[in-house]
């Protein structure tokens, strides 16, 4: 859907600057005149509020490099310092905090919109999969960034999942120590991981305009999951029904956000982290944030530490060839009544393996005599489950289902559901 | 009739799925602090929670005398300076009464135009002090460190009402429970706790009048945890509503102004 430039350039000077640097007519192509869809739903507005958030993390991410101090003698301290001392100091680290995990909700809720329309099928492999990329840079960048404030979670966190490189055969050792820059997580460690948190963002940003720019190629998918046949009756220019709908959803979005900020600031925290890093004492319970409990799940539920690291990797790694997994000609699960159900249980279960990564391995959950059904039982069942909806459920579904008949036309699915009100 | 039906069934839809996401979160949130099967804790009134919660200064101030005369003789509170006493939002002593404060203590500075290390009174830039150099120094006095206490109430799963009640929470050990040293304590993971009972009734004077029974001193030191760990809470909160009121009327406005651009599309 690749458009025809409609700009044409208002005065001389627009004329003389459209002749050597055409940016008036990119943006004009991309942002104003770009053809949408006209039946895009409320959750297309996530991609908007995902470029909020990183434009958000990286302009107070600027403003707190300027004030912490990455050694492990100073971090803790200097995070404490632009708590108290530095002037709003306290809102940009909890906006920045908080901003993490309204990405990472965002992030989720936009792949969950992807899954659910079948917006990766064909022509929008590469798109899904920039996608998949920005996700795992976006889990890098947290992690690293989690690790700065030098808190007893940030300390064991990095602990944890530097180890994990350590099972890798042959190299593991040495690849761990490299990655340390030391023998144990220290100084050199703290140091390059501020210095990745600081440089991963602005990859993400690259691969953003990369997911942007096949966006534009392919057009947007659509709630109904056709192609757009008639630009004229099918979509709506960007500029204004999808900036203003955009609007719209983000200044909801950023209700959200400003209660966490103001009203719960660590409610998604670890209360250990307020507690300096101290290599001697291990906390009772090492978990990640939220975000990452899923994977922490699928990670712990599996006995060889080896075996644990591969699945862990794999699960997001399988990400990236679910479209050519998914057998379905027809993309929206509104068509599919099969698939929908399961995109539900897929759901619940990611949900569940993220209680999981949060519980104690060993929690009980249904006694049965001496011991029971613990939280290990239950991570090994969702576990299981999560792969066997890709690798079984994806491929077999579209063979057996029976999809529903799909509208004429995007313009008709509108119609169908608005009709003429006047 | 069938547009209706899709309408609802469609709001019903995001209804459910933003309160599985609301449920979700709060469980992926809840920590694993429950796994120790602790006894609850007890609840105080605490007058900075909620939307519109400040500081009591009074409190502040008596938590203050408790913490200087009693908890300071063991931990440090090395984020919190004397001049945080006299900022908004805070206990808000007077600019000579924080002076007083600081110089009560002696100050190590230095060097000088001589080279020398020298000794100087307290002065409201300073932080508060330390009663052991490191944490090694304070194990060995005390057989084990004390914690320093600027960030006690974030550090803590439901902090303010978890000192509270550990500050409370002593009593005698239960039949059969083997003490190996310390103290026992219905709220401390594990119940022993090193540090022995601080608060006893009528341990500080309060110049206020308000009677000083260790349940009101243990309620006025975790109010004034409370204020070093948070001390821009008071700010936050009011500065949040305002946002709150801001992000509301901005969303009526754009949802009207959406409703405006879209309504020559159906």
């Amino acid at each position: 859907m690749s458009h025809q430039s409609t700009y044409t350039p208002g005065n001389g000077f627009s004329r003389w600057m459209d002749e050597r640097l055409p940016v008036m007519r990119l943006v004009n192509d991309s942002f104003v005149d770009y053809p949408v869809p006209k039946n895009l739903n409320y959750w297309w507005t996530f991609g908007a509020i995902l470029s909020f958030c990183l434009a958000v993390q990286i302009v107070t991410g600027v403003v707190l490099a300027m004030h912490y101090i990455p050694t492990t003698e100073l971090a803790f301290a200097s995070v404490e310092h632009i708590m108290r001392d530095v002037n709003f100091g306290w809102l940009i680290r909890y906006v920045h905090s908080n901003g993490a995990s309204m990405f990472f909700i965002a992030v989720y809720i936009h792949m969950f919109r992807g899954l659910y329309y079948g917006s990766y099928k064909a022509p929008r492999e590469v798109l899904w999969i920039l996608g998949v990329l920005i996700y795992l840079l976006m889990m890098a960048t947290a992690f690293f960034g989690y690790v700065l404030p030098w808190g007893q979670m940030s300390f064991w966190g990095a602990t944890v999942i530097t180890n994990l490189f350590g099972a890798i055969p042959l190299v593991g050792e040495a690849l761990r120590t490299w990655l340390w820059g030391d023998f144990a997580v220290g100084d050199p460690t703290l140091n390059r991981f501020f210095s990745l948190h600081y440089l991963f963002p602005f990859l993400i940003a690259g691969v953003v305009i990369l997911h942007i720019w096949a966006l534009h190629v392919t057009g947007q998918g659509n709630p109904a999951g056709i192609e757009v046949k008639d630009p004229k009756k099918d979509t709506v220019a960007f500029t204004p029904y999808a900036t203003m709908k955009d609007a719209f959803g983000l200044a909801i979005f950023t209700i959200l956000f400003a209660y966490f900020v103001f009203y719960n600031p660590n409610g998604l925290g670890e209360p250990d982290n307020y507690i300096v890093a101290n290599p001697l004492a291990t906390p009772a319970h090492i978990v990640p944030e939220w975000y990452l409990l899923p994977f922490y799940a699928i990670l712990r539920a599996v006995p060889d530490k080896l075996g644990g690291v591969v699945l862990m990797f794999g699960a997001i790694a399988i990400l990236f060839v679910l479209p050519w997994l998914d057998t379905s000609k027809v993309r929206s699960a509104r068509f599919r009544p099969l698939y929908r159900q399961f995109f539900w249980i897929f759901v619940a279960v990611s949900i569940g393996l993220g209680y999981c990564g949060g519980q104690s391995p060993d929690k009980i959950l249904i006694p049965v005599g001496e011991g029971g059904f613990d939280v290990t039982d239950l991570s090994r069942i969702l576990t299981t489950y999560y792969f066997l909806h890709f690798l079984v459920l994806f491929p077999v579904l579209g063979l057996i289902e029976k999809p529903k008949p799909l509208p004429e036309s995007i313009a008709a699915s509108v119609l169908e559901s608005h009709p003429a009100k006047s | 009739m069938k547009t209706k039906m899709n309408d609802i069934s469609r709001k019903a839809r995001i209804a459910a799925l933003a309160a599985v996401a609301a449920i979700g979160l709060s469980f992926l949130a809840a920590p694993v602090e429950a796994a120790g099967g602790e006894v609850e804790l007890k609840h105080a009134d605490w007058s900075f929670d909620g939307v519109f919660g400040v500081y009591d200064r009074d409190a502040l101030r008596r938590g203050y005398k408790v913490y200087k005369e009693v908890c300071a003789v063991c931990h440090s509170m090395e984020y919190v300076r004397f001049r945080n006493l006299m900022e908004p939002g805070g206990p808000e002593f007077t600019e000579g009464q924080v002076k007083a404060l600081a110089a009560e203590i002696t100050v190590m500075d230095g060097p000088d135009s001589s080279g020398e290390m020298y000794e100087r009174p307290g002065e409201p830039k300073d932080a508060f002090p330390s009663p052991y150099p490191n944490p090694e120094a304070s194990a060995a006095a005390l057989g084990a460190a004390a914690p320093d206490l600027s960030l006690m109430t974030k550090a803590r799963p439901d902090g303010p009402n978890y000192i509270y009640s550990l500050l409370t929470g002593y009593v005698d050990a239960p039949e059969g429970f083997d003490l190996a040293a310390g103290s026992y304590n219905l709220y401390f993971p594990g119940h022993q706790i090193a540090m022995p009972p601080p608060l006893s009734d009528g341990q500080v004077d309060y110049e206020d009048g308000t009677p000083n029974t260790v349940d009101q001193m243990a309620k006025d030191v975790t109010h004034f945890l409370m204020w070093t760990a948070e001390p821009r809470l008071e700010q936050r909160h009011r500065i949040g509503f305002q946002v709150m009121i801001y992000l509301v009327l901005l969303s009526g406005f754009l949802w009207f102004a959406m409703r405006k651009v879209w309504s020559d599309q159906h």
